[in-house]
């Protein structure tokens, strides 16, 4: 099996997709001749020809605004939103139409929209080229957001988010695109979407995360196994609908629990997580849930040092499951 | 070398401390922060954890006696030669656990310094986790038993399994922690067995046997008539008997809150028997079939409500008879009480004390009774016994909570009355009770 790159994974599903079924197509700022600034589209356009892989206008409001015209008609967009800090303009369309498409029309109509969108920070991107944004969206029923981890996962769900009958936010961390390589299956797979996965067996405590993080937990948890400290690892995937049972399962398998994301804390991800913890499995708690999470601050900042703060690290990481695990 | 116990100082302004009843008995083992003996000051009731593991070896303040804060109430030979505190206020350190103010400095040492740090720091002791409780439900453990490993020495849920995994649990101690009732605590003295004369060889009395070694006690009258009383009423009234619980919490918290005040104003403790009276009182005013008597062929419904109270001496049983009980205030029962217990006490009862009683409330939830078949007081109809107010948890619209209850016990002679009207009168008695709060006037 090929040891491939998180954004490899990406463009691996989307072209096997493509080939799969023609009503696949990709649209987006520089997806096309460009090959997308992250690569991720690269050679699409050379294999699919310039009918399915469109280069758009700077506006992502017509991104995805003609994706939703274009599911309704029977298409299968990928739309892409360069940076995740982008989606703003195209917001309306996401929360108004698209989330809403079903229920609207009485389930005559759906929305098998998929918008990819790479997110997070650690690039030196500063304000717009590093925020999460997905909390923004994790309270629209309608919506389902994916936000896999590993290249194993990318492909997995990529292909199943296309394959969805209803619109799909797929956020792809950035920082992971080059940094997180894995072994990726050729053959055709896809991954239930709304399934977590239990990434490290553990018994000392539990932590729960999602993107660049997920590594970082794991890094830590490797470090920790010397000190005798055993971390089981719960990676969501799905950030919307949540996996309320395989979070109650793995909070419980411990009672101590540390939620992390690399978005701010409040309002979080987080918090929905620990609210279903506080909610279903109370009496499985050993310690208060704990979260470790960005700053509550508008952005990410441009100067190093700031943005070191700023972001988490496997050292934060290790230094807050110790002081869980020493409760 | 033996560690002395101290009595503690069980808050700011208590000197005193009364030991109402003592959990160990000399040659027994404890270990750490087990707890000795349960105290009682004017103040609040705790239990007084051990200082160190070992064996008790003498007991000094037998129970019911008071002593000042800091006097030795007992010692423990401390195993393996470690010496305990000595100071009244660090017996008691597991109940009151303060903030731990050294954590945050803890944070930035290095980790072997902080190991070093949680070696002592025991803060976090009595702090249990949802978890651990859920599991020492569960398994039947007593807390005190597990050794805990977690910051400030608080028990982990690894700890408690760790602990059922090792069997530890097996035999399960019976932790006499919160059940001591709530309810009107009288000093109850053991039966007196000092008179009497020890038999030297076999002697033969009617049908049994008196072996050497026995003690033959005759019979006072006081004895006997209670002896007669109670076989003719079991024999002659044919006895059924029910029992409702009743939610008392508001009860408890509003007694709790004016109990200082009373006894400061009237002279006297204010304990819930008055309040079970009146409510009895009530009911019997809504259903006076039971205030009533058996005579023959007739039965005889009272006019009078006179309430008879069961009183225990060291000797014997008296039933003085609250007069016209319905026509006074919660003061003014709790007064006659008061009267008559103290009367009863000193032997001072006239026989128009004993006279003319309708009813009978006994309290038998003083000697931390939760359940009892009371004899009916012969002639009366019905007989309702008030058992100790215990906290348990109970489920009130799908949640759990914690409440003062209190079992309710009736015993009624079934020639005159059934089940359905007694029912109905347990239900009005219960009602009150549970209405009884703030709302109410007790004057």
């Amino acid at each position: 099996m090929a040891v491939i790159s998180y954004i490899d994974a990406v463009t691996m599903a989307l072209r096997e997709e493509m080939k799969r079924d023609e009503r696949v197509f990709v649209l987006g700022e520089d997806v096309g001749v460009r090959g997308g600034v992250f690569r991720a589209t690269n050679g699409l356009i050379e294999d699919f020809g310039e009918d399915r892989v469109l280069d758009t206008p700077l506006a992502e409001s017509a991104i995805v605004g003609v994706g939703i015209g274009a599911a309704a008609y029977g298409m299968r967009p990928v739309a892409e939103i360069q940076f995740a800090d982008f989606i703003m303009p195209a917001v309306n369309q996401i929360i108004s139409e698209a989330a809403k498409f079903r229920y609207r029309s009485n389930n005559d109509w759906h929305c098998p929209l998929v918008v990819r969108a790479p997110y997070g920070g650690g690039v030196h991107g500063a304000l717009y080229h590093s925020q999460s944004v997905e909390a923004i969206f994790a309270n629209v029923p309608g919506l389902k957001i994916v936000a896999p981890s590993t290249p194993y996962d990318v492909k997995g769900l990529l292909k199943a988010a296309i394959r969805d009958e209803d619109p799909v936010l797929f956020f792809e961390h950035k920082r992971c695109y080059r940094l997180i390589k894995g072994e990726v299956p050729e053959d055709d797979y896809t991954l239930p979407i709304g399934k977590a996965d239990v990434k490290r067996e553990g018994t000392d405590i539990t932590v729960i995360s999602y993107g660049l993080t997920l590594h970082f937990a794991l890094q830590a948890a490797e470090e920790l196994e010397k000190e005798g400290i055993s971390a089981h690892v719960l990676d969501l995937r799905t950030l919307y609908p949540l996996d309320k049972e395989a979070i109650v399962e793995a909070a419980s398998k411990t009672g101590k629990v540390l939620i992390i994301h690399e978005d701010n804390k409040e309002g979080g991800i987080g918090g929905e997580v620990s609210a279903i913890i506080a909610e279903e499995c109370l009496f499985e708690l050993d310690a208060p849930i704990k979260r470790l999470c960005g700053p509550d601050i508008p952005a990410m900042p441009y100067s190093p040092t700031l943005e070191k703060f700023y972001m988490l690290n496997p050292e934060k990481v290790k230094e807050a499951m110790r002081d869980l695990a020493e409760f | 070398m033996a560690t002395k116990v101290l009595m503690p100082q069980l808050g700011e302004s208590v000197t005193e401390g009364t030991i109402s009843r003592w959990l160990v008995s000399p040659g027994d083992t404890v270990k750490k922060y087990d707890p000795l003996c349960e105290v009682s000051t004017d103040k609040v009731n705790a239990e007084v954890p051990s200082s160190v593991s070992g064996t008790i070896t003498e007991i000094v303040v037998p129970e019911g006696e008071t002593v000042a804060v800091g006097a030795l109430i007992c010692y423990i030979e401390a195993e393996n030669g470690q010496t305990g505190m000595e100071q009244p206020d660090g017996a008691a350190p597991a109940r009151q656990s303060s903030p731990d103010k050294s954590e945050e400095s803890a944070e930035t040492q290095r980790p072997a310094a902080r190991d070093k740090a949680k070696s002592v720091d025991r803060s976090g002791k009595a702090r249990y986790s949802p978890a651990v409780l859920a599991l020492a439900e569960k398994h039947n453990i007593d807390l005190n038993q597990v050794e805990g490993t977690g910051r400030g020495g608080r028990i982990t849920r690894k700890d408690v399994l760790r602990f059922v995994e090792q069997g530890d649990g097996a035999a399960p101690r019976q932790t006499a922690t919160t059940t001591a009732p709530t309810a009107l605590r009288e000093r109850t003295q053991p039966v007196s067995v000092e008179q009497g004369t020890e038999v030297g060889e076999t002697q033969q009395i009617g049908e049994i046997t008196v072996n050497p070694g026995d003690k033959v006690i005759p019979v006072s009258s006081v004895r006997r008539t209670i002896a007669s009383r109670m076989v003719q009423s079991k024999h002659e009234a044919p006895h059924a008997w029910t029992m409702v619980e009743a939610d008392v919490t508001r009860l408890v918290q509003y007694r709790n809150k004016i109990k200082d005040d009373f006894e400061r104003n009237e002279g006297l403790k204010l304990t819930f028997l008055p309040f079970f009276i009146k409510a009895v009182v009530e009911s019997l005013k809504e259903y006076p079939i039971l205030n009533s008597v058996w005579a023959e062929d007739q039965i005889v419904i009272r006019k009078d409500i006179n309430i008879s109270i069961a009183v225990a001496t060291e000797e014997a049983l008296y039933v003085p008879v609250i007069k016209n009980a319905d026509r006074l205030s919660i003061l003014g029962i709790a007064r006659a009480i008061d009267d008559l217990a103290r009367k009863t006490r000193e032997n001072r009862l006239t026989l128009d004390d004993m006279q003319g009683g309708t009813f009978t409330v006994n309290n038998t939830g003083s000697f931390g009774s939760i359940q009892s078949m009371p004899i009916i007081n012969h002639p009366q109809a019905a007989i309702m016994s008030v058992e100790a107010i215990t906290r348990k948890p109970v489920v009130i619209d799908d949640m759990i909570a914690i409440r003062d209850r209190v079992n309710l016990c009736l015993s009624l002679d079934h020639r005159i009355l059934d089940g359905l009207v007694c029912g109905r009168f347990l239900q009005s008695v219960k009602q009150k009770v549970e209405n009884m709060d703030a709302n109410m006037t007790i004057y």
